[in-house]
């Protein structure tokens, strides 16, 4: 017997507009319930939609780093069904002529790069929540979320594993965030996946038997998505056996996820075939997308982490994990290159960035935007650190003074007097030299001109860089007084 | 109770109270005198604005005592329908649904009413949820003709006409999906106007049939239409169906002529089902026309006949939608017998809607039904595309379309209560007009040996209505019509 998995995912994206969907509200986190409303977002009697234009550029970026066909014309459409955190009862949403289909997106796993189909992404409205209050058994409704604008992503069933649709996931959610349309801040809801799980199972007789299809909603961490579809795969195989069971018209289910016991759960309602009664909005007008705006909304697009990832392995020599780590944060990867840049090593840059300067905005909870050593001193530092002058833990504390200090690192190297050249024997030439070359400064110095050998360690410092100021001070000094 | 302020047109009150020769108070009193003489017999206002009205026309009193400037419509009492939403005021869509319902917030239009100083006397008695032709489906009563207290004012902006009609307000707002406007215009003797699609923000009008709805003027004469008209249009941000295109000021340039002008009459709006009356009428304002110099022409709309089968599909698939919102979950009426939620929304909807309401609900919800939407749905909208060309076939010929609003005068209260589909049928001269979107307006046209009120209808291009205006202008102006008043406006 051989059992295959196939998992197809919808995912739900919450873009970050400033306003909703359709009306002027704040879509601002965490606010007092019903405090993030408006008539419109209320489905008060009379009132009307007005599309946030910002949402639909965000979503067309979105569908264009998905590959997918930016559809010229679309339009609004109402899908109808009663529920009390939809106060209109019918969602605004797009049927048949999604903004967005036909693409493909392609993630990394295990060193090799896979590929999804994607069949659709279009925009719609989020409804608000249901709070359920154990002590009175009333039911609350908030409805700050109404409203929100949220960027639907469905891909083909191409999934054959929950480290696929886990590794897929992760990519996704950098990806939006490289093109600045969401934070995908999973904890608040901002990115929701629903995978849609069932089995191909071969017989030994050769037949082929496909489980009804499962559709787990609810799950707001990777950890859960994957252990969702883990679960489902044993479930629905323990499942077949016992009942035989196939996949049928309207026999596809709906499951909650149970996080703390780490499985799935039929969901409370009634599960009936919902006809959406889908019909053209007539309060809203279709958009038209000009050629010039979607070139222009493409030029706009960044490189993607995928494509970044690459180039950072391939042009700058980074191993795949040091690669990974740095592009998953936009910020992090642009500090690093602009530092590699100036600093010419990318592999040493990269792991000071990923260990000193990300253990510190850590530590001090400051965004990398806000880190107070700029690229350029960072990369004189590397450049000093892999000269082998100074040791790592010199480097370390120099990096710490930099910190907080505007000085250079051989400014505050010279200062502390770390790697420098202490050994006399190796700087007796060079004295001897520029001794010879000033003999007017040596006079002065022997009539008791003391300042007049400042230009001669100058001098010395030239030929030698590494070489101690104080030292060579000391033995121009006694050389002349030998003199 | 008949009194020289109650018999004055809109511009005259305006220009009265802005020159300080009327008192904006004096006028708010006769009128609410008079809709308290008259509203216990007509019921054309289901709330009367008493004490807010009294305090409006106290402002604008004190502006124009210290010399400030006051709006187009200064002074003058407006009656609003009740499916518009007016600011702390009860807003009921004469149903038991929203009987309570006090909106936090004003329709455009209503703003727009008040910048221009007008003052809102009272929300106006309609078809619940405006789905109807008579207002005999309102929750909260009947609305009678002024003219004939046993007959219908038309519907569904039954209070609106009424009201005017009665001399409540020299002016009043309805709303046209349908013939709404138009149709209770010509019942009560009025002038009614539906704008073209998009010429009048909806925002606040509760929706019935979102892509037909539009607001429009009442008065007892064009020149009070044409400015209420001009105070109530233009693009507004809140309504994307409301077109960016400047508004005319409709009311100045009206007693010009059109010269050159072809009228076409509709042969298919002249077949059978016309009453003698009617049709003698129409005929009486072509003439009118004709000595004006005007060319009277045939002209085919041979979709005419689908149309009320098709906008009975569009405008309830619209409606079904439209009117789920009323659950009892955010607002409105909730049953006190509350059970699962299933069961909770049922109850509150089955106790709130009335029954044409909840007939249309049912069909518009069939007409999307999987399996049903493409035969029902869509082919209604590719008809509605064909009556939309036909218009726009005949308007390559002539300026405006002319004929009847309906095809009898004001029917008896409860006379076609029994049969719906017969009701659905006084709307077929007006119904096309707004799958078409375009404007039209009713002007009285005569009475019936009986005294009642017949309108005429004329229809334009889309955005024609300053042409328009001026073509029912020349009418008003040389057709010689009695000028009668309805009996119950004197107390009879």
């Amino acid at each position: 017997m051989d059992v295959k998995l196939i998992i197809g995912m919808e995912v739900h994206v919450e873009l970050d507009t400033a306003s909703k969907m359709f009306c002027a509200c704040s879509t601002s986190f965490a606010a007092p319930p019903n405090s993030n409303v408006c008539p419109v977002c209320m489905g008060m009697p009379g009132t009307l939609p007005t599309m946030n234009a910002l949402a639909y550029e965000y979503s067309v970026r979105a569908g264009i780093a998905l590959n997918c066909t930016i559809a010229r014309y679309t339009k609004w459409d109402r899908k109808n069904y009663y529920y009390p955190d939809l106060p209109k009862n019918y969602q605004i949403s797009q049927y048949d002529l999604p903004l967005a289909e036909n693409g493909s997106f392609e993630y990394e796993l295990d060193g090799e790069t896979k590929r999804v189909r994607i069949i659709r992404a279009h925009l719609e409205e989020d409804a608000g929540k249901l709070l359920h209050e154990e002590l009175t058994g009333y039911t609350q409704v908030d409805l700050n979320r109404a409203g929100t604008p949220l960027l639907e992503i469905v891909t083909e069933p191409d999934f054959r594993s929950a480290d696929e649709v886990g590794a897929f996931a992760r990519e996704l959610r950098n990806t939006i965030r490289y093109l600045a349309v969401s934070h995908c801040d999973m904890q608040k809801g901002q990115m929701r996946f629903e995978p849609n799980i069932n089995l191909h199972i071969t017989a030994d007789d050769g037949k082929v038997y496909k489980t009804p299809i499962c559709e787990v909603k609810n799950l707001n961490s990777f950890r859960a998505v994957e252990g969702a579809i883990t679960y489902e795969s044993r479930r629905q195989l323990a499942e077949w056996e016992t009942s035989g069971v196939t996949m049928a018209t309207g026999n596809k289910v709906n499951r909650g996820w149970d996080d703390k016991k780490g499985h799935t759960v039929p969901q409370r309602e009634k599960e009936e075939a919902h006809d959406y009664r889908y019909l053209p909005d007539p309060d809203l007008i279709p958009v038209e997308l000009s050629d010039e705006r979607l070139e222009e909304i493409r030029g706009s697009i960044g490189e993607m982490p995928i494509d970044r990832r690459r180039r950072f392995k391939a042009e700058l020599g980074l191993n795949a994990k040091d690669a990974a780590a740095l592009v998953e944060d936009k910020h992090l990867a642009d500090y690093f290159e602009a530092a590699a840049a100036k600093s010419k090593l990318p592999e040493p840059t990269a792991k000071w960035v990923l260990n000193e300067v990300t253990a510190h905005c850590n530590e001090h909870d400051v965004r990398v935007a806000d880190f107070p050593i700029t690229p350029h001193r960072l990369a004189a530092l590397v450049i000093l650190a892999e000269s082998g002058e100074i040791s790592r833990a010199q480097g370390r504390e120099i990096f710490t003074e930099m910190l907080t200090s505007e000085k250079d690192p051989v400014e505050i190297q010279q200062a502390k007097g770390f790697g420098q050249i202490t050994d006399e024997s190796a700087l007796e030439s060079v004295i001897e030299t520029i001794l010879a070359a000033n003999p007017k400064a040596v006079e002065a110095v022997k009539a008791g001109k003391h300042q007049a050998i400042g230009p001669m360690i100058g001098h010395v410092k030239k030929q030698e860089p590494n070489a101690n100021p104080k030292l060579v001070r000391e033995m121009l000094l006694r050389r002349i007084q030998g003199m | 109770m008949r009194d020289a302020i109650t018999e004055l047109s809109a511009a005259a009150i305006r220009a009265k109270v802005a020159e300080g020769e009327l008192s904006a108070k004096a006028v708010v009193e006769t009128h609410l005198a008079m809709i308290e003489a008259t509203n216990p017999r007509v019921n054309g206002l289901l709330t009367v604005c008493g004490e807010e009205s009294l305090a409006a026309a106290e402002r604008i009193d004190a502006r124009v005592a210290n010399g400030k400037k006051v709006g187009p419509l200064a002074g003058v009492p407006v009656a609003v329908k009740d499916n518009l939403c007016t600011a702390g005021v009860r807003t009921t869509c004469a149903s038991k649904i929203l009987e309570n319902f006090i909106p936090p917030y004003n329709a455009t239009v209503v703003e727009k009413l008040m910048k221009a100083d007008a003052i809102i006397v009272g929300k106006a008695n309609l078809d619940e949820f405006a789905m109807g032709s008579s207002t005999e489906n309102s929750a909260f009563g009947v609305t009678a003709n002024p003219w004939d207290l046993s007959r219908v004012p038309g519907g569904s902006s039954g209070g609106s006409a009424a009201a005017v009609a009665a001399r409540m307000a020299p002016i009043s707002l309805g709303s046209d999906t349908g013939g709404s406007i138009r149709l209770p215009a010509s019942f009560c003797g009025t002038v009614g106007m539906k704008p073209t699609y998009g010429r009048v923000s909806r925002y606040g009008l509760v929706a019935y049939g979102s892509s037909l709805d539009q607001i429009g003027p009442m008065a007892r004469n064009v020149a009070d239409a044409a400015l209420l008209l001009k105070v109530i249009s233009g693009r507004d941000e809140l309504d994307s169906t409301s077109v960016d295109r400047p508004v005319p000021a409709y009311e100045k340039s009206l007693d010009k002529p059109v010269t050159g002008l072809k009228i076409g009459v509709p042969v298919e709006f002249f077949g059978e089902g016309l009453d003698a009356e009617v049709e003698s009428a129409i005929r009486r304002g072509l003439e009118v026309y004709k000595a004006a110099g005007a060319k009277i022409v045939d002209v085919h709309l041979p979709h005419t006949e689908y149309a009320v089968a098709c906008y009975y599909i569009v405008a309830v698939a619209e409606a079904s939608s439209n009117l789920a919102r009323y659950d009892g979950m955010h607002y409105g009426h909730r049953t006190s017998e509350t059970g699962d939620l299933v069961e909770t929304f049922r109850r509150t909807r089955a106790e709130g809607f009335g029954e044409e309401v909840q007939r249309r609900i049912m069909l518009g919800t069939y007409a999307l039904s999987s399996g049903y939407y493409d035969a029902y749905y869509k082919r209604a909208l590719r008809v509605r595309r064909m009556i939309t060309s036909d218009f726009e076939a005949a308007f390559k010929q002539v300026h405006a379309i002319a004929g009847p609003v309906c095809p009898t005068p004001a029917f008896k209260l409860g006379e076609k209560m029994t049969d719906p589909l017969t009701m659905y049928l006084s709307d077929i001269y007006t119904i096309s007009v707004n799958l078409a979107g375009l404007p039209a307006i009713s002007i009285p046209a005569g009475y019936s040996k009986s005294g009642l009120p017949i309108g005429m209808q004329l229809i334009g291009p889309v955005f024609s209505e300053g042409k328009l205006l001026r073509i029912a202008r020349m009418h008003e102006s040389s057709a010689g019509l009695a000028d009668r008043r309805p009996a119950v406006v004197d107390g009879k």
